[in-house]
């Protein structure tokens, strides 16, 4: 992780559920103004109640390691030195392998357009660029979700699970999820009763595919190796009879290549 | 002219022209509004029977032509060479179907050539890319032999034949790797397949049962061209594929439970449910009652056994693809997806333009098995001399060309 990667920590025990950061969102990303109830290719974060009373928000992780990134056959989605997980539409073949490969089940599809795209949180990459926070975080008015270097959230989020066990439950949900993600949450309660999915791996997904993929080279030179040495037996078996039925019969050797 | 008009409305054929007229009106909506017009896929379902069905069981059952070639070319089984021109024409034109299913599929087809020039090494999609397009070449060129061949370009043939054995260990190669790697894709969500059919040695499995199933596919287009072309099958050497198929079967089984055991996924296999069984029905299909019909009638094996064996093992095997790619993430997380008419209509004309063309192709071609007094058999017999050129030092063997 570079150490310019930068995060957010989303604190659900002081989430209002007021939306402003959706708002925000919508705005700073040039989306349709109209908040949809879930993740949609035109709305980037929600806040959802959930376990009743508890408002929780959805988004892009930006994982440390990102499935989508690692899927991606020509690199359309990239993870940058800032952290984000950007999109670039113009190589991107819209095979949607990004939704099936997200543990998360973030990006989105324009699915009635007749040139779509991969839709997603893009962690505000042009924002950041300008040493802005995201909107998001900007918009919030209590401070549950706060933007920053990523070793720092860390920090203050274990400091806050310290200073009072009482109202955490004591688990970041993020810190080792999927091998470490860029949105960081803290809950009240076990984060399974808040429908977050706890049975994510907490190792990189893409490690899975990788140490299959780096098997390819061996595949190749054992497979040539086995093919070539085949090939060669099955010369040199029939040279032997044709010599040798030559030696027998002296005279008319087998047609060549009509052994059925 | 009316009554030769009328000749050729065969109702076959009357289907058939409703069938494609309709794909193309939808493949017209597709384009023009987008995939969600046509389809019943959404973000919760992003893959559907077009990926589970023409492509990840279309490339299965094409697995055929990579076999065959080996077999004859490599391994030296000269006496299955009869069915080598058909498994190469099959695989072909299902490669050439998958690619037009692919066009389809993917949304934003105009970007296809970019795995060309930007690369992903980390992604096994882009190595399959990689390798179907290589692979689409190596079985083009293993094809161009029957059309040099019917035009008489001898001398490209002969250049061909040159460089025959080396192409066809590539095509081997390329297949292992791309057949293999088409599980690879789904070993990066654990969490969001079931683990009756998730396993992280997924392409082991992938592998393996295409082996099986291009060995059912060969034995069922057999059974195809005799019903349809009035070839009559090649008993002399169907059954021997049937039987590596069932030993296959019987390996990828053993395999498969032995994975599920040792991941302790077994018990999912006989907790009453869906999920159950499906797995059941699957292997069912895959593997029980081919294995048991080809074990069964082992000593003489029937025209009518061959086939059923060969079609179970085809049904089933499109079920495991299915199962993984769509039903498996499915049983996770329930999306209610199911195919509209329009998807159905375009998979079902994927395989009608396959009918289509080898029927086309086998009319204009040197390509039937010539099975024992066939009218093609002189024609087979005739190109089939300057296959396999001797070496310059072995004798002469005058009079033995062309006669057979």
């Amino acid at each position: 992780m570079s150490p310019r990667a930068k995060a957010l920590l989303i604190d659900i025990t002081r989430c209002i559920g007021c939306g402003a950061c959706s708002a925000a969102c919508k705005t700073a990303n040039d989306l349709p103004h109209e908040v949809e109830p879930q993740l949609t290719a035109d709305t980037w974060t929600v806040v959802l109640e959930r376990g009743g009373e508890r408002w929780v928000r959805d988004l892009c992780r930006h994982c440390l390691q990102p499935s989508c990134v690692s899927v991606c056959p020509v690199g359309a989605l990239v993870k940058r030195e800032d952290g984000a997980v950007v999109y670039n539409k113009d190589i991107c073949l819209g095979c949607r392998y990004c939704m099936i490969g997200c543990p998360f089940r973030i990006p989105k599809f324009e699915w009635h357009s007749a040139a779509p795209r991969i839709r997603k949180c893009i962690l505000c990459a042009p924002r950041l660029e300008k040493g802005l926070p995201t909107a998001c975080a900007e918009a919030c008015p209590t401070e549950a979700t706060v933007f920053g270097d990523r070793d720092t959230l860390v920090a203050i989020a274990r400091a806050r699970l310290d200073a009072d066990p009482e109202r955490y439950h004591p688990q970041v949900y993020g810190l080792t999820e999927a091998g470490g993600t860029s949105v960081l949450f803290l809950s009240p309660l076990p984060f399974e009763e808040l429908d977050f999915d706890t049975t994510v791996a907490s190792f990189p997904l893409p490690d899975l595919t990788w140490r299959l993929l780096l098997h390819v080279p061996n595949v190749v030179m054992l497979g040539a190796g086995f093919l070539g040495a085949s090939y060669w037996l099955y010369r040199r078996r029939e040279q032997v009879a044709l010599e040798e039925e030559g030696e027998t019969s002296g005279s008319a050797p087998r047609t060549g290549g009509d052994h059925d | 002219m009316i009554e030769r008009v009328r000749s050729l409305l065969t109702p076959w054929r009357v289907l058939l022209a409703v069938l494609l007229v309709t794909a193309a009106v939808i493949v017209t909506f597709r384009f023009a509004f987008g995939l969600g017009s046509v389809t019943n896929l959404s973000d919760e379902t992003p893959w559907g029977i077009w990926v589970g069905f023409d492509i990840l069981a279309g490339i299965g059952l094409a697995a055929g032509g990579f076999i065959m070639a080996a077999a004859v070319y490599v391994f030296g089984l000269e006496r299955y060479r009869p069915l080598l021109r058909m498994s190469i024409l099959t695989a072909l034109i299902g490669y050439l179907l998958f690619i037009t299913g692919l066009i389809l599929e993917i949304g934003r087809p105009w970007n296809i050539w970019r795995c060309i020039v930007d690369h992903n090494f980390h992604s096994p999609l882009f190595e399959i890319a990689w390798c179907v397009m290589l692979y689409t070449t190596v079985l083009l060129l293993e094809f161009s032999q029957v059309v040099l061949e019917r035009f008489g370009w001898h001398r490209l043939e002969a250049l061909l034949h040159k460089i025959l054995v080396p192409l066809v260990i590539v095509g081997v190669l390329l297949s292992t790797l791309h057949q293999s790697t088409l599980g690879t894709l789904f070993t990066i969500v654990p969490h969001k397949l079931h683990p009756l059919w998730y396993s992280p040695i997924l392409p082991v499995h992938f592998f393996i049962s295409c082996l099986a199933a291009g060995l059912a596919m060969i034995c069922f287009e057999g059974f195809l061209s005799w019903r349809f072309l009035k070839h009559p099958p090649r008993l002399d050497l169907l059954p021997n594929l049937a039987r590596v198929m069932a030993l296959i079967l019987v390996i990828y089984f053993v395999f498969r439970i032995e994975d599920l055991a040792l991941r302790h996924a077994l018990p999912h296999a006989f907790a009453i449910g869906l999920p159950a069984f499906l797995f059941w029905l699957e292997n069912l299909l895959f593997v029980v009652v081919p294995v048991v019909i080809v074990f069964r009638t082992a000593r003489r094996m029937t025209t009518r056994s061959l086939f059923a064996a060969s079609f179970c093992a085809v049904i089933g095997f499109i079920m495991h693809r299915f199962n993984v790619a769509v039903t498996g993430m499915q049983l996770i997380h329930e999306t209610g997806y199911f195919p509209t008419w329009q998807e159905l209509v375009i998979s079902m004309s994927l395989i009608a333009l396959g009918f289509i063309a080898a029927g086309l192709a086998v009319w204009f071609f040197p390509i039937a098995s010539a099975g024992g007094g066939d009218a093609s058999a002189g024609r087979n017999g005739a190109y089939r001399l300057p296959w396999r050129p001797r070496a310059a030092s072995e004798p002469a063997e005058p009079g033995t060309g062309g006669s057979r």
